[in-house]
């Protein structure tokens, strides 16, 4: 359609192409026109984090950056955290935490978390409280989903990074 | 069924994964926003940029024109509607003569997406005569100001008022003599108090798709706290038969009592009926503060008394809630609440329900007792103070009780808030002293009613013995566990052997809304019924198979028997559905009251304020709660932790900030702060089980008792920290340093 842009971009792993309007945001791309709808909309500006993914392995606000930025990047949602039928060990530490109660910011917090504990594994309570501030709950007090990465992070420290 | 002590469960107390847990961690669990139909397109709605103004005059023709426009609605489409709340109703998902807050629908529009939606939006012309807004409780009741509604008068006691005014209703509570009680008091401290309208603050903004068929059939996916309620609203505020409107709850992404009422589902049935497409509409956060329920902000003049050794002897209060702009607030329920952490003898409340040029309020969380307790729980510490007795200590001396005259007047039930002030007094926080300059430690009661309502669920056998449970309650934070749970105790079979369905309006018996604290309750409630009733059913069938008299069949700890007849649920599943048998199915359904047995729960909390900055850091936290028997230990944590964190919010940042014409200057989750991962500490909890005799488990409701104690709390700490009484919420660093230097 005219004044659409043609993107392609790797997305969760596997090569991606989709066709945008310049003024549609990332957010929209992937729930709209790709149909992840796992990234939410809790605000649209950039406050809650609920729309968490990992660019070119910096987390964002994909309500706050455009389709048509996203180019040969490398993009991972929620939808690329498991792999196959094997939850990653952040997933099963918010189930066994009882992490989440209604559940519409967990993905954005477990993107999030996966950011940090990628490179940081070892992150403390501080750390950890400082890099999920982005991120709104209005459920848990926080109390769970802080103790959920700190396990997820203990976790992760036990398997090399490759295996994970 | 009475459980004076906690029995011996197997399930009941255990913490197992949720079942829809791996929907929600991999991101496949479907919200509101996430429906996707063939040929479905998107709605908008524009909304009133004035508080209080005439709609002279609306335009929507150069909107209709706009290519990918499909569909255009007004009030002036809304048939009309007779009955107070019908009307109400009606006027607040698309305004009539009026706009009566900034937000307020005034039309929506269908196009082909959400941008052209919003193009045609801002072509529709609307003529305003704007008139002056009424933004403050105590404003509104003078006589001099301007009336919102022409036709409302004060309903009271004496009947209904001859003038127009702002005040809906005033209230009455008279207990004792409290003339009599102030007389006899040695100690009597006063205040008066003041608190902010808030938000709810739900993390997904309101989201729904309808679709209208050609034969009147219309569908709607929402994001609800009741679909029966919304199939209710809708049906009435459209006037289209209940039975043709059929509600798909999606996963609810919070709601705290916002997720009630209906705002955008008729519209987008409206729309989907003009344009014969399914329409999707979602909000964005401004609609969500703008145009959705928050609660009212309170003003309470309050004034307690006691004997020189401690015993609480009066109490009144003055209490002036906000409605919104429509009458409706939750002044009864915060009268009735206020006092009934505490055996006070005289007790005299009057309350004032008005209304305002803001959003129709809706329920939050307990509505109404966190402004009364953020009141009393200062009164007490007051008190304490000044009679040199232990705050916790006091607050024990005077603890209501099971026949303590309870909200109301009629008497309480087995309750526990003794032992939660008990558990307060041997918990490590409390034996912790807190030291360090600008540092003070604050405790507060909170009492909430709980309600049981009417709930149903169906369950049915399967080949391999497993149970289906389905049910209608929206699972907000772990409930479809928590009732899974109480059945799989029922039948004596493992948690994992019962899978539950969250269904339709059209698939399951009726259900009030997934509020008040009531599913693990009521909704548990049946889930035990129609479990009771399937063991039943599987008497009559393993009898023949058996050969064995019916009467002789016994069911004790998940065993059928039958003098040397046994068999486990499951065997007995294989011998009477397994091989081509008939299908055994049973349904629960209750009508499980309005007092349910109360729900208290105390509050310890430290804080330190930055005598520069004005900024509270609260530094420890402990909650204390009743849950009567917790089922899912977790997820009660999860509900006081929340409650708490909630309250920190409100107690410590949160207020709708108006400008004098009525305008919300702070509608973003940027200006609107609600707390944060860095905010707050771990918050610490003791569960307490005082089993409620009203429940067959014991259960007592833990979703709302939470957030009542902690403005209280808080304040009480904020104060000792600061050596200056907080009577004013939010206690923000403005309000801290304009308390403490006198800085304006």
């Amino acid at each position: 359609m005219a004044g659409r842009v043609h993107v392609t971009t790797r997305l969760n792993g596997e090569e991606t192409d989709f066709l945008c309007e310049p003024r549609q945001s990332l957010l929209e791309v992937l729930r709209d026109v790709i149909g992840l709808t796992g990234a939410k909309e809790g605000c649209n500006n950039g406050n809650c984090g609920a729309c968490n993914v990992i660019l070119n392995g910096k987390l964002v606000n994909s309500c706050c950056v455009l389709g048509a930025e996203v180019q040969d990047a490398e993009i991972t949602t929620i939808e690329g955290v498991a792999q196959g039928d094997h939850l990653h060990p952040l997933q099963n530490s918010f189930l066994e935490n009882a992490a989440l109660q209604c559940g519409i910011c967990t993905p954005g917090f477990i993107v999030a978390a996966k950011a940090l504990l990628d490179s940081e594994p070892d992150a403390d309570e501080a750390r950890v409280r400082h890099w999920l501030a982005g991120n709104l709950c209005r459920c848990t007090g926080y109390d769970k989903i802080v103790r959920a990465v700190l396990d997820a992070g203990e976790e992760m420290r036990k398997t090399p990074a490759s295996t994970r | 069924m009475v459980t004076p002590t906690k029995p011996d469960y197997k399930v009941i107390g255990t913490r197992p994964l949720r079942p829809d847990g791996i929907d929600k961690v991999t991101g496949r669990a479907q919200y509101g926003n996430d429906i996707k139909q063939a040929g479905m397109i998107q709605g908008q709605i524009l909304r009133s940029p004035h508080a209080h103004a005439n709609i002279k005059r609306i335009d929507t023709s150069k909107a209709a024109a706009l290519e990918g426009v499909k569909a255009i609605v007004t009030g002036a489409d809304l048939p009309i509607v007779t009955g107070d709340t019908r009307a109400e109703n009606s006027i607040n998902v698309l305004a009539g003569a009026k706009a009566l807050y900034r937000g307020h629908a005034i039309a929506g529009v269908a196009a082909v997406n959400a941008h052209v939606a919003q193009q045609a939006i801002d072509l529709i012309e609307v003529e305003y005569e704007v008139l002056p807004p009424v933004l403050d409780v105590r404003d509104a009741m003078h006589a001099e100001a301007p009336v919102i509604h022409d036709s409302l008068r004060t309903t009271s006691m004496a009947g209904k008022g001859e003038n127009p005014t702002n005040v809906a209703a005033q209230i009455g509570f008279n207990f004792g003599d409290i003339e009599k009680g102030f007389a006899e008091c040695d100690e009597i401290v006063e205040g008066e108090f003041c608190t902010k309208m808030v938000h709810q603050g739900y993390i997904e903004p309101q989201a729904c798709t309808a679709m209208w068929n050609p034969d009147g059939q219309l569908v709607i996916w929402t994001s609800t706290q009741g679909s029966f309620p919304v199939r209710k609203d809708t049906s009435e505020i459209l006037n289209h038969p209940i039975s043709k409107v059929k509600i798909i709850p999606t996963e609810i992404g919070g709601g705290f009592g916002g997720k009630i009422p209906v705002y955008l589902e008729p519209v987008a049935a409206l729309l989907s009926k003009k344009s014969g497409r399914p329409v999707a509409m979602h909000m964005d956060r401004t609609n969500v503060f703008e145009g959705t329920g928050p609660t009212g902000g309170t003003s309470i003049k309050a004034k307690i008394g006691a004997t020189k050794d401690g015993k609480l002897i009066a109490g009144y209060a003055d209490m002036a809630y906000e409605g919104g702009c429509f009458p409706g607030s939750s002044v009864t329920m915060g009268a009735m609440a206020m006092f009934a952490p505490y055996d006070v003898e005289h007790v005299k409340i009057d309350g004032f329900d008005v209304v305002v040029n803001k959003p129709k309020t809706q329920d939050y969380r307990a509505p109404g007792a966190p402004a009364a307790s953020f009141a009393l729980e200062q009164l007490v510490d007051e008190l304490a103070e000044k009679l040199g007795i232990d705050p916790l200590k006091l607050r024990a001396m005077n603890s209501s009780h099971e026949g303590t005259r309870g909200p109301g007047g009629m008497p309480f039930s087995r309750i526990g808030q003794e032992e939660c002030i008990e558990a307060a007094l041997n918990s490590a926080h409390y034996n912790t002293p807190l030291e360090g300059p600008n540092r003070g430690r604050g405790v507060a009661s909170g009492f909430w009613f709980n309600v049981g309502l009417r709930s149903s669920v169906n369950v049915s056998v399967q080949p391999d013995g497993t149970v289906n449970l389905v049910e209608g309650n929206t699972d907000i934070g772990g409930t479809r566990a928590s009732l899974s749970m109480q059945l799989a105790e029922t039948l004596g079979i493992e948690y994992g052997d019962v899978k539950v369905t969250v269904v339709d309006t059209d698939s399951v018996g009726y259900n009030d809304v997934t509020a008040g604290s009531r599913t693990t309750y009521a909704t548990g409630m049946a889930a035990n019924k129609a479990g009771l009733n399937l063991i039943d059913e599987m008497k009559k069938l393993l009898a023949p198979k058996w050969q064995v008299e019916l009467d002789s069949i016994q069911f004790a700890d998940g065993v059928f028997s039958s003098g040397e007849k046994s068999g486990t649920f499951k065997e007995a599943a294989g011998i009477v559905v397994g091989a081509n048998g008939a299908g055994l199915t049973a349904s629960g359904s209750v009508s499980a009251g309005v007092l349910v047995g109360g729900g208290f729960g105390l509050h310890i909390v430290d804080v330190e304020v930055d005598p520069d900055t004005g900024k509270t850091q609260v530094l420890r936290y402990t909650v204390i709660q009743d849950a009567g028997t917790a089922i899912h230990p977790s997820y009660v944590e999860g509900q006081m932790q929340g409650g708490a964190v909630q309250g920190i919010g409100w107690a410590l940042n949160e207020e709708y900030y108006y400008d004098e014409d009525g305008r919300m200057a702070n509608s973003s989750f940027l200006d609107y702060r609600i707390p944060t991962t860095l905010d707050v500490p771990m918050i610490d909890t003791i569960i307490v089980e005082v089993p409620n005799p009203t429940h067959p488990f014991g259960v007592r409701g833990v979703g709302e008792v939470g957030i009542v104690p902690p403005l209280g709390a808080i304040a009480n700490a904020v104060s000792h920290a600061t050596g200056v009484r907080q009577t004013q919420l939010p206690m923000s660093p403005r309000r801290i340093l304009e308390t403490t230097q006198g800085i304006e």
